[in-house]
């Protein structure tokens, strides 16, 4: 027989290309919608916070020291909000890391197979757990409990919600370190062992310094993910601005200040309402900034490996 | 199961084990498990001091498993068992005996690896690993060692104005030598090194090689190559081994112009391997 | 230099102390996890077990605390779920099939991997404040169950990208090239190889997206789903034709987490009893369904020797 493409096979092949087309171009936007996201996200939060800085002085903004927004006399110092995110952060940082990093030194170098297949599905299943739960536990477990050492705790407190917070943090973080532990090749382990180091030692001076950066990486992350956190602020630390860098008192953060607003009535295009985005682009500046830090490194460890 | 051949001791030989040839190891009966699997089968050799002894063979016979032994690396890994003993002069202490310590073992036995593993630290750094992780708290000898080290390992003049810079940035060769340099900071009486110029280019391979006849006047060598006539220019003993048995072992010129097996002429003269 | 066994014995136990030392740390740190969720579990199960009920369930809330329930809330959350789960899988599957299989080295490829990775970090009552600019006001959708599913199927949205792209790369090379080989389309591939043989690893992720989004709360309170809801949204299904209705989607709503925010945020103990009901009831949907998918992957992986 002859090999011949017949007429109807060429049209039929046209439109088949032609249909292969049409499909990748749906799948190309479904791509571009994260990036529609993006353009959403940033164009929403600064053409609302344009309409607040024309009331509201940017200079004003970030020196005020005072956060009363829907007062008659109002004052837009964003300094309050950060001092909460700040200090609830710093407390939940101090949680973290310390736990975090031993955690992953020792599912890493330390924990027989068994329960490291264990121990990690677990931290999965403790990061898992809804923020809102960790704020009931942090409001009527947690500082009850603090009370009873420290008795002048207030019901409010950052303390209570950084420590809830940085154990929720805690998952996270130990699982990018241990992921760039384990990216360190065994023949630097053999190399140390060798020499005729102890297991603590191999860990510590050699598997820590060559998976620096890695572990760098997931503690800005964490730092990112502990700035943006909110229910577990919104309900363990209540929602008073409060400018304070003591753990003990009270505070509202960035986040807690825009569900505390959301909560309310927010006739659309009021100051008010205006505020929460300009509050909101605070925060997204703050954590661009560490995910793109953490990211940077994350990808300059994986390089050198 | 049948005990190798050991054909050191013709009567040439003699006369050189009359002139002070010791054993600094001595291999008895070794059998090594992985798992089920049996990787060496009933290993017996001597080690001697200050002679550089050459193990070689096919692919997969168990030359690499039977130098990992020497200093209890197949420790680090779970469902390893050995059979048998490894004897070290001069108190003649067995290294795989369960009541040794491998980090003991270790701090006796240095190795330097197929391809260079320099830490992410500076060349002194490098050096001075084996020091520091014993407890030398003074700065003063870790200097000089760290010096006498590199000296030993020909690498001083290279490097003695950056050693404080990132091994990373060594060439190959210079960076095996650094390992080596690693392993003689803490005076190993035996020194294992496995298919060490593998990685390397010819011209660093010859360094190396040169590096390992000096070094043998303070340090026994044990070396695995999968080069025959690296073997040959290197070593004073060779052990060839197959399937995980030692076939033969004698004086490498002997070994190397008249085998006393022929399995062992097969593969020197590369009929098979 | 020989040196004796028994000169270094000594030297050596003393270093070894702190491998001993350092093991029973890392012991207690993993101790504090599992003992913060013990904590957590329990206090939720004793405080909450006397109010779980079929009563419960069936309830709307109330003023008074003991007859409150969360009917509004879980049926709101399922509908919303819903909605997350239609928009997010389509969109998510589809750019990691792109991104996986069709892009080319292009800068744009670059910025769609970049956002990708940058929305992942992005807090999410961030996404709450571009629901409400732009879901809820400029693009009219109001207050609605429709609002709240589009913002939580963005949010998901990187973790179904990640989890379909790394599916779909533990496919060989020599499957896709059999396929061709058969003279199919790249469509023909997708649709008869990748997608049914990466199925299961998007499941996992898709699980874990949507326990994600059942706990979240932040982005909900934002669009200003109400917390007193005491109605149920209008039913799918109408009376005349065409016998389906839309208007559930444009109705207000509530979800389980903000019900139970509502409720801890309350003073009187009896509404915290409801809260630690309600909390009970979600961790537990959150750890059914993350153990879900954490088994998935276990028998993936153990299942698919390629």
């Amino acid at each position: 027989m002859a090999a011949v493409l017949p007429a109807a096979s060429l049209a039929h092949r046209r439109s088949r290309l032609v249909r292969e087309r049409i499909i990748e171009a749906i799948l190309f936007l479904a791509a571009l919608v994260s990036v529609f996201t993006t353009v959403g996200i940033v164009y929403i939060l600064v053409k609302e916070s344009i309409v607040f800085f024309r009331h509201v002085p940017v200079w004003q903004f970030l020196t005020d020291t005072q956060w009363t927004p829907l007062f008659d006399d109002a004052h837009f110092g964003i300094v309050v909000l950060l001092s909460g995110t700040l200090t609830s952060s710093m407390v939940a940082l101090a949680v973290a890391i310390p736990l975090g990093i031993i955690i992953a030194i020792y599912l890493s170098e330390f924990a027989p197979f068994r329960l490291r297949e264990v121990a990690k599905p677990f931290l999965e299943l403790l990061g898992g757990v809804p923020t809102i739960v960790y704020g009931y536990f942090a409001l009527l477990f947690v500082t009850p409990l603090l009370q009873r050492i420290y008795p002048e705790l207030p019901g409010f407190n950052l303390l209570s919600a950084g420590l809830v917070m940085g154990i929720m943090i805690i998952p996270y973080v130990a699982s990018i370190s241990e992921d760039a532990m384990r990216a360190v090749p065994m023949s630097l382990r053999e190399g140390s062992y060798a020499m005729g180091a102890t297991r603590f030692q191999t860990a510590t001076r050699v598997v820590v310094p060559a998976a620096f950066s890695g572990i760098a990486s997931a503690y800005i992350l964490g730092i990112s993910r502990a700035v943006g956190e909110t229910m577990i602020l919104a309900v363990a630390a209540g929602m008073q601005p409060n400018l304070t860098f003591n753990p003990l008192e009270p505070a509202a953060t960035i986040t807690a200040f825009i569900v505390q607003v959301a909560l309310g009535d927010l006739p659309h295009g009021s100051v008010g309402y205006q505020t929460i985005f300009a509050a909101g682009l605070t925060l997204l500046v703050f954590t661009l900034a560490f995910n793109v830090l953490g990211h940077v490194l994350r990808r300059r460890f994986r390089e050198a490996y | 199961m049948s005990a190798p051949e050991t054909v050191v001791l013709e009567s040439g030989m003699k006369q050189e084990s009359a002139a002070g040839l010791k054993p600094k190891a001595e291999v008895a009966d070794l059998s090594f498990y992985y798992g089920h699997f049996r990787a060496l089968k009933d290993i017996t050799m001597p080690v001697y001091e200050h002679k550089v002894t050459a193990l070689i063979g096919p692919s997969g016979c168990g030359k690499s498993t039977f130098l990992r032994c020497f200093n209890r690396m197949h420790d680090l890994y779970p469902g390893n068992r050995y059979e048998g003993s490894i004897l070290l002069q001069p108190d003649n202490a067995d290294l795989l005996a369960r009541g040794v310590d491998p980090i003991e073992v270790r701090m006796r036995i240095g190795m330097v690896f197929q391809k260079p593993n320099p830490f992410p630290k500076s060349i002194f750094e490098n050096v001075a690993y084996g020091l520091r992780v014993r407890g030398e708290r003074s700065r003063r000898r870790i200097e000089e060692k760290v010096e006498q080290a590199l000296e030993g390992a020909a690498l001083l003049e290279e490097v003695k104005d950056r050693l404080h810079q990132p091994a990373f940035n060594l060439s190959g060769g210079q960076q095996q030598r650094l390992c080596i340099a690693r392993a003689l900071a803490t005076d190993p009486e035996l020194l294992l090194f496995d298919e060490p110029t593998s990685a390397l280019d010819p011209i660093a391979t010859s360094s190396i090689e040169e590096l390992i006849h000096d070094l043998k006047q303070r340090v026994t060598i044990l070396i695995v190559t999968h080069n025959m006539q690296q073997a040959a220019r290197v070593s004073d003993f060779t052990a060839y081994m197959y399937l995980g048995e030692m076939v033969e072992f004698g004086v490498t010129d002997r070994l190397f112009i008249k085998p006393a097996k022929k399995q062992t002429e097969d593969y020197i003269t590369g009929r098979f391997g | 230099m020989a040196v004796s066994m028994q000169s270094v014995k000594k030297q050596v136990r003393r270093r070894k102390r702190w491998d001993v030392i350092f093991a029973l740390v890392g012991i207690v740190a993993l101790m504090i996890g599992v003992l913060t969720f013990v904590a957590l579990f329990a206090e939720m199960a004793m405080n909450g077990a006397g109010r779980l009920s079929v009563d419960f369930f069936t309830s709307f809330p109330s003023r008074r605390a003991g007859q409150a329930g969360i009917l509004s809330a879980w049926v709101g959350s399922t509908l919303v779920m819903l909605v997350t789960a239609a928009v997010a899988v389509p969109l998510g599957v589809a750019s990691g099939i792109y991104l996986e299989e069709y892009a080319r080295k292009h800068w744009l490829t670059d910025l769609i991997e970049i956002n990708i990775t940058n929305l992942a970090g992005v807090p999410s009552i961030v996404y709450g404040l571009l629901a409400l600019g732009l879901f809820v006001y400029q693009f009219g959708l109001g207050q609605s169950i429709l609002s709240a599913g589009l913002t939580l199927a963005l949010l998901i949205l990187p973790v179904v990208i990640v989890a379909t792209r790394e599916a779909i790369r533990a496919i060989p090379q020599g499957i896709r090239e059999g396929s061709y080989a058969c003279g199919a389309t790249q469509w023909q591939t997708v649709r008869y190889h990748i997608l049914p043989y990466s199925s299961a690893g998007i499941l996992t992720g898709v699980i874990i997206g949507m326990a994600r989004a059942i706990g979240e709360t932040a982005p909900i309170i934002t669009i200003g789903a109400l917390t007193f809801i005491a109605f149920l949204p209008p039913a799918p299904i109408a009376a005349e034709p065409p016998f389906v209705s839309f208007e559930w989607l444009f109705s207000p709503f509530t979800v389980m987490p903000i019900q139970m925010f509502n409720w801890t945020s309350r003073p009187e103990a009896a509404f915290h009893q409801n809260a630690a009901a309600a909390g009970f009831v979600l961790v537990v949907m959150t750890l059914a369904m993350n153990g879900a998918a954490i088994w998935l992957r276990y028998r993936l992986r153990r299942n698919i020797k390629w």
